[in-house]
């Protein structure tokens, strides 16, 4: 019933039409695993057509879509030294398009990818510093193309820092690396929960209860936080308080985004394109905005 | 390139050669005001024109145009399908004839924007086949327009031909050789003398006092004036006053934000993908899923679509925001205007500025 099932695998680059070719035309990739991690994420394993190498940086995002539903930007969760012919997405089910991925989506399902898009974090400038990554709630996704990036050239960064703020245990994610992290001595992992159960037995209240836990070098650190837009005043400031400088702390921006190529102005931070631009941000270029935070 | 001259009674035959190879579109007379239109019979098209409702911009970006279509289905084995083919909509050979200079420096922002970085090859390649005919304006169009502050009043070099009524003919400058090509190939032109190029000098240097000046600025000082005054209590008051209608974007000839929506046939398994003009005015412009909105009151939304006319469109692609063309104060149910904003602005800073220092 269905026959150019064929062809579109092959598909890699969109093709043209009359020579012009568009920005808009999402790639036809295929899942090809499906794990459920919480009640509302899940990771989504994708394949570009050919095996096709995604060629991200750590806090990059693409465009995933269903033609008939609609498109969203992803923060791409796996690390480039974990990209090969395949890569990962957690999706959170928070609207129309990702109830329809968290619903009929199945390994050998595809969807539309375009991307990567935006300025991911200058791995150049964190080499040879310590890092600390402060992920909120589903900030953990992005936060993993970091941290396993940084785990696997362990030699070319600085201690390793992860303070990881969830709203209850049943909404942390990744609990089997959490675990493996916490077998290492060169990853220091704090995690807190805001609202514990009965089995909880490690730390309880917001994300920033953490910051005391942990001493850092201010010469030598450079931070990065990714979560809900509430989170960066009250982290920033306890960054601050340790020493750092605006400059040397990192943030995602989370904007509305149709397009993902600075044109659709949805994701506008007064004059930047969070989509272009960003979404990751140090502070000091954040404080130049009056709509950053 | 060269200054032509074309008598005014040979702009007929012009037209209607023009329309034997190209679609022609110009300002035509409608029940509502002046609107470009498609110009079926050369007498339709008036060069005299005041403004029209909604700028040229139309035939650049479609209010609503198709990206792509797309196929979905199962295979076989039972796995989702799909099948994606782009579409270029509306690329033919067209000719905007009759574009004021304000418009142009509209279509300069827009060729910036679309161009620039990811190549929008959806604009470009209408835009390629779109030759622009300038007409230079000799009146302003009423109260509302502000072009002289803006520096708008003169033709930028976008158009493949400019035209001046001097007398009892245009005088026609070429922007672009194609241009100079499409007249010669249409209509029978003659290099200007001196003594014509001496009449559209007078003629040029005559109309300037015609138009007024609304600013109590100059408009280098807008983005200073617009970044000083983020946090003036102004926004507010015309926060309370706006209705978010977005009547204001949609005729600004320097809006172009998007939204993108798919839309599925009734068999379930085709559809397309298009973009429609959005507004920044709108509730939902910057609100994401879970509820929060980056502008949810009114007063930052109206602070923004104006520190993008004032200054952000200036950061970004180096030139001025606002073409000074007033269709947005024309459009507006409860009077906010550009100039009037821009000059409360200012007279706040001249009292702040007396009180500090006394006079
Ligand atoms: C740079 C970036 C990275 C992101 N990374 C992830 C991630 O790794 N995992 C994840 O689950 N979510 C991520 N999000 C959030 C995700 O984009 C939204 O949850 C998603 O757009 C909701 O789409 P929807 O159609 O299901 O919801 P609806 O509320 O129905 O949204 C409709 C449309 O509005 C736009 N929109 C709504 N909310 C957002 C939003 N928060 N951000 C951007 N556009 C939005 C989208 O175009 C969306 O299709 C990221 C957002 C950004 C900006």
């Amino acid at each position: 019933m269905f026959e150019m099932a064929s062809n579109l695998t092959t598909t890699t680059t969109p093709r043209a039409v009359n020579g012009h070719s568009s920005i808009y035309l999402p790639t036809i990739a295929q899942v090809v695993d499906v794990q459920t991690e919480t009640a509302f994420e899940k990771v989504y394993t994708v394949r570009l057509p050919g095996g096709q190498n995604l060629g991200h940086r750590p806090g990059q995002f693409v465009m995933v879509s269903i033609p008939g539903v609609g498109e969203a930007p992803i923060s791409v969760m796996s690390s480039p030294s974990r990209t090969f012919d395949t890569f990962k997405l957690c999706i959170r089910n928070a609207g129309d398009l990702t109830s329809v991925i968290h619903n009929t989506i199945l390994p050998g399902d595809y969807i539309g990818i375009r991307g990567p898009f935006g300025r991911g974090f200058p791995l150049e400038v964190f080499k040879g510093k310590d890092v600390l990554v402060a992920p909120g709630g589903l900030g953990m996704a992005p936060a993993r193309s970091l941290i396993d990036e940084i785990l696997d050239n362990r030699e070319e960064y600085g201690r390793l820092i992860v303070l990881y703020g969830a709203k209850n245990p049943s909404e942390i994610l990744f609990r089997d690396e959490l675990r493996a992290w916490r077998q290492r001595d060169d990853i220091e992992l704090f995690v807190t929960v805001d609202r514990p159960d009965e089995s909880w037995v490690g730390h309880i209240g917001v994300i920033t209860r953490l910051f005391p836990r942990v001493q850092i070098n201010p010469f030598k650190t450079i931070a990065v936080t990714i979560g809900p837009p509430v989170m960066y005043r009250f982290v920033v400031m306890e960054l601050l308080g340790k020493g750092l400088t605006p400059d040397q702390i990192w943030m995602s921006f989370e904007r509305r985004m149709k397009c993902g190529v600075g044109k659709c102005g949805h994701c506008q931070v007064n004059h930047r394109y969070s989509c272009q631009d960003g979404p990751a941000w140090t502070y000091a270029e954040a404080l130049a905005f009056e709509e950053a935070l | 390139m060269s200054l032509y001259i074309l008598p005014k009674e040979r702009l007929p035959g012009f037209v209607d050669n023009l329309r034997a190879g190209f679609r022609v579109v110009g300002p035509v007379r409608t029940e509502t005001g002046y609107a470009f239109a498609d110009i079926r019979s050369a007498d339709e098209l008036v060069l005299e024109y005041p403004t029209t409702i909604l700028p040229p911009k139309k035939y650049l970006l479609p209010q609503r145009e198709t990206l792509f279509t797309f196929r979905t289905g199962k295979a076989e084995d039972g796995a989702q399908q799909i099948e994606v083919e782009p579409v270029f909509q509306d690329v033919q050979p067209t000719v905007i004839f009759g574009v004021h200079t304000c418009d142009m420096h509209g279509i300069v922002l827009y060729d910036k924007v679309f161009s620039q970085g990811y190549k929008d090859e959806h604009y470009c390649a209408r835009r390629e086949q779109t030759y622009i005919i300038g007409i230079e304006c000799l009146r302003p169009c009423d109260d509302a327009s502000f072009c002289k502050d803006m520096g708008t009043l003169t033709a930028p070099p976008v158009y493949d031909l400019h035209m001046t009524a001097v007398d009892d003919n245009y005088l026609i400058d070429t922007g672009t050789e194609k241009g100079e090509r499409l007249l010669l190939a249409n209509v029978e032109a003659h290099l200007a003398t001196t003594d014509d190029i001496r009449r559209l000098s007078q003629t040029l240097s005559a109309k300037w006092p015609h138009f007024r000046h609304r600013l109590k600025m100059t408009k280098d000082q807008i983005p200073s004036l617009m970044a000083i005054n983020y946090g003036s209590h102004i926004w507010d008051t015309l926060g309370e006053r706006c209705l978010a209608c977005g009547s204001c974007t949609n005729v600004c000839p320097t809006c172009f934000c998007f939204d993108v929506q798919d839309e599925m046939a009734l068999n379930m398994e085709e559809g397309e993908r298009a973009r429609m003009w959005d507004s920044c005015q709108l509730r939902e412009f910057a609100l994401v899923a879970g509820g929060h909105n980056f502008r949810a009151s009114k007063a930052s939304r109206v602070r923004h679509r104006m520190m993008r006319k004032g200054k952000y469109i200036q950061q970004v692609h180096g030139i001025t925001g606002c073409t000074g063309c007033g269709r947005c104060q024309r459009a507006c149910l409860v009077d906010i205007t550009i100039p009037g904003t821009l000059n409360a602005l200012y007279d706040e800073m001249q009292i702040d500025l007396s009180s500090a220092t006394g006079a």
